[in-house]
């Protein structure tokens, strides 16, 4: 028969032996548990061959100034637009305390081109497809891009100006290759 | 559970007394929906929306089981499987529409019997976790709905996705992150299309297991009735069969008249043509809108075309959007009058019917263009709304005055008869 000495030993300091092996067990199984539930997150994300589609080249030659082209790059429309010197006029104009998300039209294109204006096509309010790129779409009070969905629109230099969106319209990472040829991602 | 008075269960034949000792299934219907459940004698047919949720419920599981034997979840094909369902396969049609037009049918019972509770105060103790679970199954079935729609890769159901999914880049930070881990790609394509089959799949199956929490926690306390008064003694009530599954029944053959007439004869009412077009990514369709069930909530998104303090007025549509939901949660103890019917609730009545109409205000608002004068409609309906629950439901709950109520649900129900001439005296 255990004594009351040995049952209650080691309880003094209120910890016993069992408290570290429950420990131990249920970090343990937690580790486990957490192991499992990585890839099963990480299966969510975008798999290899959506992420090899993060490079387009796009042929600009053809854009005549007044122009706008949509492509597309990662399945998301692009808007490839030859900016005549009266819209380049009217973004530089802009002062930047009228912006909602402040930017120049040098900071949206690539210096000595800034005639071309590369955004992608997608509205950043909940991501629709704006008008104003393709021929006599409506171009909004802003001459530059117009989303009828939720009312949102942007000026020459793809600029919020009005409507629920909260930013400008995404600049995505280009490269001018050559005079006539654009890599985008 | 329930009443002292509930009867029994007791098994007549050898094999009912043998599977009752092993598994008594048999003994948990009949406590369920027999005679060992006493339920309130004066119901109304507004107490039949339920169990018309539940057969919806069944129906869609079974028509979608079917559907998806024949249904590719490839963004490839997936718009030519639903034609190929359609135009080949036999009766491929009818099960689909059955499928489309059943979940609008699903949505139509399930208002009727969240208003039925939000008039009857339904939602008020001893029957708050009922309601809790009910605004989960709520929860779950936008969830069911919305992924469905995405299915057929329409133009409405491409943007649809697009657009429902773009609420979370609305969280700062790591929003734009959390889309495209929702997508699993910058837009909706393939892998949206996959988890999303199967999601919607899963999702129903969790709608019943909650659905047996919730009457479950229905079973506790016992069916609440119009008088809002809680049973008192075995006058009160009546077995729930025959009686309601006859009352049920009747209920459930009105159901399926509207069902087939909707599905037969205008299966596309409900629908939206340009979700005949294949989905094109780079190409927004003039007029988004979601499934008419969505729409008033879709009205309080659109609401928010301002920023304000220091939140945009995209996050403010998203926060907006999913509180008038949330702010159902809370409802219990927002509500704080003792009395549950809104028949003895003069004032409450009457703010109950104004909700209800600036529901619906807000629904053609989430169908109209973002335009005046439908903006300015879905900001006072926005505020309306919010200001209903948080403001005017807990000022009335304190200063109305409720009329006299009766001592029993028995007393009612003679009361309401005391001048009809009775059957035995004509």
């Amino acid at each position: 028969m255990a004594s009351e000495t040995e049952i209650t030993a080691g309880i003094e300091d209120g910890v016993r032996r069992r408290d570290f092996i429950n420990i131990a067990a249920v970090s343990f199984a937690g580790v486990g548990a957490a192991a499992v539930v990585l890839p099963l997150v990480n299966q969510m994300n975008p798999s290899a061959d959506v992420l090899a589609l993060s490079s387009t080249e796009i042929d600009i030659s053809s854009i005549q100034p007044g122009q706008a082209i949509k492509t597309s790059w990662r399945k998301q429309p692009i808007f490839v637009r030859n900016l005549v010197a009266k819209e380049i006029a009217e973004a530089k104009a802009v002062p930047l305390s009228d912006l909602r998300d402040p930017q120049t039209l040098d900071e949206r294109t690539k210096p000595g081109k800034e005639n071309w204006l590369i955004t992608l096509g997608v509205c950043t309010h909940l991501g629709c497809v704006p008008l104003g790129a393709g021929e006599g779409e409506n171009r909004g009070p802003f001459g530059g891009y117009f989303c009828p969905c939720h009312g949102s629109a942007y000026d020459t230099a793809a600029r919020i100006r009005q409507g629920p969106a909260p930013r400008n319209l995404e600049v995505p990472p280009y490269e001018f290759t050559s005079d006539t040829v654009v890599t985008i991602g | 559970m329930s009443f002292p008075w509930a009867k029994n269960y007791e098994p007549q034949v050898p094999l009912m007394k043998w599977l009752d000792e092993k598994l008594p299934l048999p003994r948990l219907v009949y406590n369920a929906i027999g005679a060992g459940y006493p339920v309130p004698r004066n119901l109304n047919y507004f107490w039949n929306f339920g169990v018309l949720a539940g057969v919806a419920l069944v129906i869609q599981i079974i028509t979608g089981i079917v559907l998806a034997m024949h249904y590719a979840a490839n963004a490839d094909i997936a718009f030519n499987s639903v034609e190929h369902i359609m135009r080949d396969v036999n009766a491929g049609w009818f099960i689909r529409y059955a499928h489309m037009n059943g979940a609008s049918m699903f949505f139509i019972v399930v208002y009727l019997h969240i208003f039925r509770g939000l008039y009857y105060g339904s939602y008020k103790a001893p029957r708050e976790m009922v309601w809790l679970l009910g605004v989960v199954i709520f929860l779950l079935m936008m969830a069911t709905g919305f992924m469905g729609y995405v299915l057929p890769w329409g133009q409405m159901s491409f943007w649809g996705a697009q657009v429902i999914t773009g609420f979370f880049s609305a969280i700062p930070v790591v929003g734009d992150p959390i889309r495209i881990w929702l997508l699993g790609g910058f837009a909706p394509d393939d892998a949206t299309l996959n988890r999303f089959f199967s999601l919607h799949y899963l999702l129903p199956f969790v709608i019943a297991g909650v659905i047996i929490l919730h009457i479950w926690a229905l079973h506790i306390p016992g069916s609440s009735n119009p008088t809002g008064i809680e049973v008192k003694d075995e006058q009160d009530t009546v077995p729930f069969h025959p009686y309601y599954t006859a009352k049920d029944g009747f209920g459930v053959g009105v159901f399926l008249l509207v069902f087939v007439a909707l599905t037969f004869f205008s299966p596309n009412m409900l629908g939206h043509a340009d979700n005949y077009i294949p989905a094109n990514s780079l190409s927004t369709p003039a007029h988004i809108v979601p499934e008419w069930y969505f729409l008033p909530f879709y009205a309080i998104l659109k609401a928010f075309t301002f920023n304000f303090l220091w939140i945009d007025a995209k996050l403010w549509g998203v926060i907006a959007m999913f509180s008038s939901i949330a702010v159902l949660f809370f409802l219990p103890w927002l509500d704080s009058s003792p009395v549950k019917s809104s028949s003895y609730r003069p004032l409450n009545r009457i703010f109950f019917w104004i909700l209800v109409l600036d529901v619906l205000l807000l629904g053609w608002c989430g169908m109209s263009p973002a335009e005046q004068p439908w903006v300015i409609l879905s900001q006072l309906g926005a505020i309306y709304y919010f200001a209903h629950f948080l403001i005017i439901l807990p000022i009335i709950s304190r200063i109305e005055r409720p009329l006299p109520m009766p001592n029993s649900i028995t007393e009612a129900v003679l009361a309401k008869h005391a001048d009809a001439p009775s059957a035995a005296t004509a």
